[in-house]
């Protein structure tokens, strides 16, 4: 690579490192280069002290590229040999380090400083550091500056749109160099108003101690044979504009100079104002915009009478320098198109796309959660429990307080049956086995099926299609001797109609009590009568009289087919589900408590009948 | 974000606390400065303070005002009672110095030092970008006369210190042998100080050689707020003071009120009141900008108010601060009419339709107001989605009977206002 002029900050084969994660600034930065037509991206590497080395994907124009990121500066050098820029994202509390760092690595010339705030005294050492081993800082408290259809730094010129509008994406003959930032993008539309377009745009950064200041960038216009004029704004403070004015006196700037020192206004404040910038503040006489204004003026500047016209001195300048042909207009190279991204896109509704999901349950996007139409603070205002947020989430409408009780019951009955059952077994067996809480859980929960808590769903859905099929319970129960299969929900190991089992006892009163009809419950009730006359344990059982009832539930509150809906879904399952996991976690954190080591089956229970040999 | 001034105060009480910390311990100040403010419950001070019953004392506002004594601010060699009674005459109570008028509020007391005119010395340390000058006289005092003149100068490189003899070289040449070592001393040390709190001004006139001690009779000095992070432990709990005379009107105090709320910038200065030209400009560059305008169009004198916003702030603050002027503006009738610019360059990455919204709200609630007060509204703006913003601004001019011309960045920024007080382009 042929080395750089030492006017040339940055040219179209310049590639920085980032510092710090600022993805919107790299893909700004990646767009002008695809508009500029630049054949590498001018970003190489992103160095990002708190994350770790990998990659991070960005467009290139229409095309997707993976931009390297590092941990260490370091790393990043010796991967990137060319690079000799860097743009600094870090904060004002690392800047100066970060800055400081960069210096050690003699490939890195140039460091753009972006941060707000950085100490006047670090600054200051890092401006004598910089000078003695010739390097370059561009800032603090800047957005950076721009080389026309070269090189973008950062944030420069706003959105790409601008960039096209005040041309940017191609070369034209003014340098300009100014304290703001944030009037960067104005300035660039003055100068592609009033001129064949800008060549190179530096913002110096409103501090008072900037590592260059507007005079070190003029000079290095001044050498570049393709900048033909330099426009400049000042700002009242400091005494960076007489060192123009000495410039100009001397003859070190020959070029024209269209400059104008913002801050005239401080006439009419009767205090002392500090301005937006922090060296924008006038100590003396000869720090006020007027005095600096008509020094510029008194050495040769062309300075306009007010910022009103600074935009027709600028055209003036060009034309007569058109007229006397050291600036050949060129001709306009055909624009090149960034795509629009999706979301802008959206947001200017240009485009739509069909939706992969859909949710109508719940809604994370706003100011506050939503159950269904229900905000998180009306959930706990209105105190709907864990049943009325179940049946808002699982049955999509809140439903009375009675019934949010009673699935609360449900879920409070279901919720433990002692350690030996076959799902708290397989948790406790698991947990011992030095699995973690949701390995053991799970375990448990696997065992859920047809023999083990299915019961429930499995009541549900025979007593449910024998009732609708006006089958009489006696029909019911012979049809099912018949088919030689167990009634579900029917019968119980140790309670008997003489010991009845306490949990179906509340369940089924606070039913008959308050749900406003309970056909199925009655029917069921009407089977065991017939049940139980051929065996005094074949009751009703838990899961049986929770299903049922649930079942007159749903049908009262949602009509029978949507009730049927629900229930062919696997909702009562669901219902089963949830209140065992507690018990199951409980069963968990148990045996964890008692630091259970692992179960092992001993041989003598169980019984080897292999084929003999 | 910048240097910011300190109570003299302020500024003693760290140079007792920390300045044998810079010298090894031989150079002691005695933290004899109390400050009086506006809540300083002052009967109590006596037994707090010990001394203030047993000496003489010197009493000043402590208020960033400079030449003190000759705007008769100051009571010498007095006794507490005396004090006492000098600060209650004058606490709150307006005074002018110079053309600017403001209330005291603070004053700082300490002993009074009796000495010989010769006993004065001038010292003062500044910041330049390439290292820190200090100054020297060998005569101090209010009537010190043009210091820059006068003074020996030592430039010290950033990042260097100056050793005494260096001092005593450059700076002491005109002092009485007896003393400069105590002298080169005391500044070694001083410098130290000033370098390592991140001070970026510092005058002491005079500071007075008693026998082999040394005080600073009279102290101003800014410090870079940016260093917070770094020297804030060691500055203490301070706070920067307004510049004396700014005292904010009830508009102006709430708008700094909301602009402490927000992470944007609101800004408001009413220059004013009566005049008919208003601002409301977004960035603080361009509302400098359009603030100039007006001052070189030869309006000055119709110059309303100063301010910016700024940081993309919210719908809600964009509203009350858009009211806070439409309120102001509109309040008294001018036979002329008046006019509000609505103005901003080219934003980089806010969505101008979004930021004019809050704008538009309170424009709306003040429509009669407005047509009443016959005001004429100017936009002009660029930026993210500025099509939209504008042609907003545009349908409301119609809607609400108030003339609103509307411009985007086709027309030249400041354009809007030769338009406004000329009467066309």
């Amino acid at each position: 690579m042929a080395a750089k002029k030492d006017y040339i900050l940055f040219d179209k084969d310049t590639q920085a490192f980032i510092y710090n994660m600022q993805t919107n600034a790299v893909q700004r930065m990646l767009d002008f280069d695809f508009v500029a037509g630049r054949k590498t991206p001018s970003v190489a590497a992103i160095i990002n002290p708190t994350g770790s080395d990998g990659f991070q994907k960005f467009f290139f124009g229409p095309k997707e590229i993976l931009v390297p990121v590092y941990k260490l500066m370091k790393t990043a050098t010796v991967n990137h040999k060319n690079v000799d820029v860097m743009i600094n994202f870090a904060s004002f509390r690392s800047a100066a380090a970060t800055t400081e760092e960069a210096f050690t690595y003699p490939q890195l010339r140039t460091v753009v400083i972006i941060a707000e705030g950085v100490p006047e005294r670090r600054m200051r050492e890092l401006i004598a550091k910089a000078k003695q081993l010739n390097k370059v800082i561009i800032g603090p408290a800047t957005v950076g500056g721009i080389v026309a259809g070269a090189f973008k730094i950062g944030n420069t010129g706003g959105t790409i749109e601008n960039i096209m509008d005040s041309k940017l994406h191609r070369p034209g003959s003014v340098g300009f160099v100014s304290k703001s930032g944030g009037l960067s993008n104005e300035a660039y539309n003055i100068v592609s108003q009033n001129t064949d377009g800008l060549y190179e745009g530096i913002a110096i950064g409103g501090d008072r101690y900037p590592g260059t200041t507007l005079l070190d960038h003029l000079l290095r216009f001044e050498k570049n044979p393709d900048i033909k004029m330099l426009v400049c704004l000042g700002e009242v403070g400091g005494s960076d504009e007489y060192t123009i004015v000495d410039a100009l006196k001397k003859k070190q700037l020959t070029k024209p100079l269209i400059m104008w020192v913002t801050g005239t206004c401080s006439k009419a404040f009767k205090t002392e104002v500090q301005f937006g910038h922090a060296g924008a503040k006038a100590g003396s006489d000869a720090e006020t915009a007027d005095a600096k204004n008509a020094a510029l003026k008194a050495a040769g500047a062309v300075v306009p009478n007010s910022f009103d016209d600074y935009g027709e001195k600028i055209g003036m300048v060009y034309k007569d320098l058109v007229k006397k042909k050291i600036i050949v207009p060129r001709p306009e190279p055909p624009a090149v198109k960034v795509p629009m991204d999706y979301n802008a896109a959206i947001k200017a509704k240009v485009v739509r796309r069909p939706a992969n999901f859909i949710s109508t349950i719940s809604d994370d996007r706003g100011e506050e959660l939503l159950y269904g139409s229900m905000p998180i603070s009306e959930v706990f205002k209105k105190d709907i429990g864990i049943g009325g947020v179940l049946s808002i989430l699982w049955f999509k409408r809140l439903l009375p307080d009675y019934a949010t009780k009673f699935i609360e019951m449900a879920v409070m009955v279901t919720a433990d049956h002692g350690p030996a059952v076959s799902g708290a077994h397989n948790t406790i067996v698991a947990t011992r086995a030095g699995k973690d809480l949701i390995s053991s859980l799970v375990s448990g929960m696997l065992t859920i099926g047809p023999r083990f808590g299915g019961a429930i769903d499995g009541a549900a859905q025979m007593f449910s299609e024998a009732y609708d099929a006006g089958k009489t319970p006696a029909q019911f129960v012979n049809d099912m001797k018949q088919k030689g299969v167990n009634i579900q929900g029917i019968g119980h190991l140790v309670k008997s109609i003489h010991n009845p089992d306490m949990r179906v006892t509340i369940i089924s009163g606070y039913a008959k009590k308050h749900f406003k009809s309970t056909p199925l419950l009655d029917y069921a009730r009407e089977v065991e009568k017939i049940t139980t006359s051929k065996r005094d344990n074949l009751i009703l059982n838990v899961d049986g009289c929770i299903g049922i009832c649930f079942v007159d539930l749903l049908r009262s509150e949602l009509g029978t087919k949507e009730a049927d809906e629900y229930i062919k879904m696997g909702a009562l399952n669901g219902l089963f589900v949830l209140g065992r996991s507690i018990g199951l976690i409980g069963h968990y954190l148990d045996q964890k408590r008692l630091k259970q080591g692992l179960y092992r089956h001993p041989w003598d229970d169980i019984a080897y009948m292999l084929p003999e040999k | 974000m910048a240097q910011k001034a300190i109570r003299e105060a302020d500024g003693k009480r760290m140079i007792a606390r920390l300045l044998k910390e810079y010298t090894n311990g031989t150079y002691t100040i005695a933290d004899r400065f109390v400050t009086v403010g506006p809540d300083t419950d002052v009967k109590k001070l006596p037994t707090k303070y010990s001394w203030l019953a047993k000496e003489k004392l010197v009493v000043k506002p402590d208020q960033l005002i400079k030449r003190r004594g000759k705007s008769k601010l100051l009571l010498l060699n007095a006794d507490w009672k005396d004090a006492e009674q000098w600060i209650k005459g004058r606490m709150s109570k307006p005074v002018t110095v110079g053309t600017v008028t403001g209330i005291l509020d603070h004053f700082i007391v300490e002993p009074f030092v009796p000495h010989a005119e010769t006993d004065e010395y001038y010292l003062a340390i500044l910041s330049k970008r390439e290292g820190d000058e200090i100054l020297f006289h060998h005569q101090g005092g209010i009537n010190v006369g043009d210091i820059d003149a006068k003074a020996a100068r030592l430039m010290v490189p950033i990042g260097t210190s100056p050793t005494a003899a260096d001092i005593q070289r450059q700076l002491l040449g005109n002092v009485p042998k007896e003393r400069r070592e105590l002298i080169a001393g005391f500044i070694e040390g001083m410098f130290k100080f000033y370098a390592d709190l991140n001070y970026t001004y510092l005058e002491i006139n005079p500071f007075v050689v008693t026998g082999n001690k040394i005080v600073p009779l009279d102290l101003a000095a800014k410090l870079d707020d940016t260093a917070e992070f770094v020297s804030g432990k060691k500055w203490g709990g301070i706070e920067f003071p307004s510049p004396f005379g700014r005292m904010l009107t009830k508009e102006e105090a709430y708008i700094k009120d909301l602009d402490s709320k927000t992470g944007a910038s609101l800004k408001l200065t009413v220059l004013n009141p009566d005049a008919r030209v208003w601002t409301m400009v977004a960035g603080g560059g361009a509302s400098v900008i359009y603030a100039d305008t007006i001052t070189d169009l030869g309006f000055m004198g119709e110059m309303a108010n100063y301010g910016e916003y700024s940081g993309d702030p919210n719908e809600e603050f964009t509203y009350l601060y858009a009211k806070t002027i439409l309120d102001l503006m509109t309040r008294k009738k001018h036979p002329k009419g008046k006019f509000l610019l609505i103005g901003g360059g080219i934003a980089n990455f806010t969505d101008v339709a979004n930021t004019f919204k809050g704008i538009v709200r309170a424009l709306k609630e003040y429509q009669k107001k407005l047509q009443d007060t016959n005001v004429k509204i100017f936009v002009r703006r660029g930026g993210p989605n500025y099509k939209e913003g504008l042609r907003v601004m545009r349908e409301l001019g119609e809607q609400l009977g108030v003339p609103i011309e509307v411009y985007g960045p086709e027309t030249h920024m400041t354009k809007i206002v030769s338009m406004a007080l000329k009467g066309g382009k």
